[in-house]
């Protein structure tokens, strides 16, 4: 079976060669108990060849003038991470129960569950912080170029991806089932009933039916966290295949470096 | 046909190909056909009409406005609720048609701009939308703001003494009726060819 390459793992921190004339070939049970992630790790790898791809995803090259603004994709899929994970919780808590109950368990997480107010405050706040970074990504990728070929496709998931938060957030809004949640929607589909020709039938779909009904709030409650939940995260996976497939763009204030030979011929 | 079988029209690779797509069609649509017609079911089931009595007949004079609360949609409690203003008919002012159906305005506190709740400023004699500055008058017709038609209404009918509200009809500017309209949907002008009838909404 063929090695594997050696990670590229920093000279301090690889082990030692044995010395000649230690060890007697014999492996000492401490050698058995060090040895034990790699042995694991390389049983998985062996029967799935996993490192390739997590090496391919994880040490790729990146060009020279890389900075700060280049995490904001990053940030994003954290914040998205963060909201899946405390939206799993609260929907323990939540019942979307347009008479009474659905705004008296948003109450009784706020005000009674351990840490609830904490948790559903990082679901409110980080809405916000999501939005937020989703657009200073996009101004990241148009004002450094990065959209043009061959990233035209990624930018294509990317929109659809701000779609697809914008509909969390509009589905999101109405769970809380206050007055102002209440209103908001009520204008929000009214909003989208006012497109030409389809208009009427959007606004029909999402109220499931012509006026606001008994499941309308169950049908924003599914939407938010089942369906989109779902196509987003399969999004993100495919646009950060794109990412490592294509690579990062340089700064657009970096020039390219003219091949040495070239230049001499020039000149 | 080149590399079928003697007496064989497909070859056999091609056909197990286009049968396998087939059954994976034929499996696939057959959850996903239902599912869609599940969820865009509701787009084409027609409401109920119903009556709900608001109060004596005596109740409601012909220059002023009674608010009054009718349930829209039963089964959600306070959600399913909205106010209606109910006043008299009064022929010195009222210049729509007068027939059985019209004994009594009701008028619709769903703004014809995006549907927030107007309210009635009786120093003012105007409706006043809280969300984005609609006005209207007493006869419910657009005097300010964004809305593009007048209030809609509903129809009512007095039983054994009492007002009873019916189903929603809109308006356009000269108070003729029209079938039940969304909010930001407009009756007179271009505007009105830019938004079809829906089974949910019919023609009354």
């Amino acid at each position: 079976m063929p090695k594997l390459p050696a990670p590229p793992v920093p000279a301090p921190l690889k082990a030692p060669p044995a010395r000649p004339g230690e060890g007697n070939g014999k492996v000492a049970p401490v050698d058995h108990g060090r040895n034990a992630g790699v042995a694991v790790v390389d049983w998985v790898d062996e029967r799935t060849s996993l490192s390739g791809g997590a090496r391919w995803l994880m040490f790729r090259k990146v060009p020279k003038g890389t900075n700060w603004f280049y995490t904001l994709g990053s940030a994003t899929m954290f914040a998205f991470l963060s909201q899946a994970v405390t939206g799993v919780f609260l929907a323990m808590y939540y019942r979307p129960d347009p008479s009474g109950g659905a705004y008296e368990s948003i109450r009784h997480v706020t005000n009674e569950v351990f840490l609830g107010q904490f948790v559903r405050g990082m679901h409110k706040w980080g809405s916000s912080v999501m939005v937020i970074l989703v657009f200073l990504h996009m101004g990241r990728t148009f004002f450094f170029g990065a959209y043009k070929y061959p990233r035209e496709l990624n930018w294509v998931i990317g929109v659809v991806l701000l779609i697809l938060t914008m509909l969390m957030s509009f589905t999101g809004y109405l769970l809380p089932f206050d007055q102002r949640a209440y209103w908001a929607t009520i204008v929000g589909t009214n909003i989208n009933g006012t497109g030409p020709l389809l208009g009427p039938y959007l606004s029909d779909f999402l109220r499931a039916g012509p006026e606001f009904g008994a499941t309308t709030l169950s049908r924003f409650y599914a939407i938010h966290m089942l369906l989109v939940p779902g196509a987003i995260a399969a999004l993100i996976g495919a646009h950060l295949y794109l990412v490592t497939k294509l690579g990062t763009t340089a700064p657009p204030w970096l020039k390219a470096e003219k091949d040495p030979e070239l230049r001499k011929a020039e000149a | 046909m080149p590399g079928a079988f003697e007496g064989e029209t497909v070859t056999r690779r091609r056909f197990m190909n286009i049968g396998g797509q087939a059954a994976g069609g034929i499996a696939a649509a057959s959850f996903l056909l239902p599912a869609l017609g599940f969820a865009i079911g509701p787009i084409f089931k027609e409401a109920p009409h119903t009556w709900e009595t608001v109060g004596p007949i005596g109740d409601f004079p012909d220059n002023n406005y009674i608010p009054t609360v009718i349930t829209i949609t039963p089964g959600v409690g306070e959600a399913g609720k909205t106010t209606v203003y109910v006043r008299k008919r009064n022929p010195a002012i009222d210049t729509d048609r007068a027939d059985r159906d019209a004994a009594f305005i009701a008028i619709s506190t769903r703004c014809a701009h995006l549907g927030c709740p107007v309210r009635w400023v009786g120093a003012a004699e105007r409706f006043i939308c809280p969300c984005h500055g609609g006005v209207y008058d007493l006869l419910g017709r657009r005097v300010g703001g964004p809305p593009v038609r007048p209030l809609d209404r509903f129809y009512t009918r007095v039983r054994e003494g009492y007002v009873q509200i019916g189903p929603r009809y809109s308006v356009n500017s000269e108070l003729e009726r029209f079938s039940p309209r969304d909010p930001g949907e407009p009756i007179d002008g271009l505007g009105q060819y830019a938004y079809p009838s829906r089974p949910s909404a019919r023609k009354l």
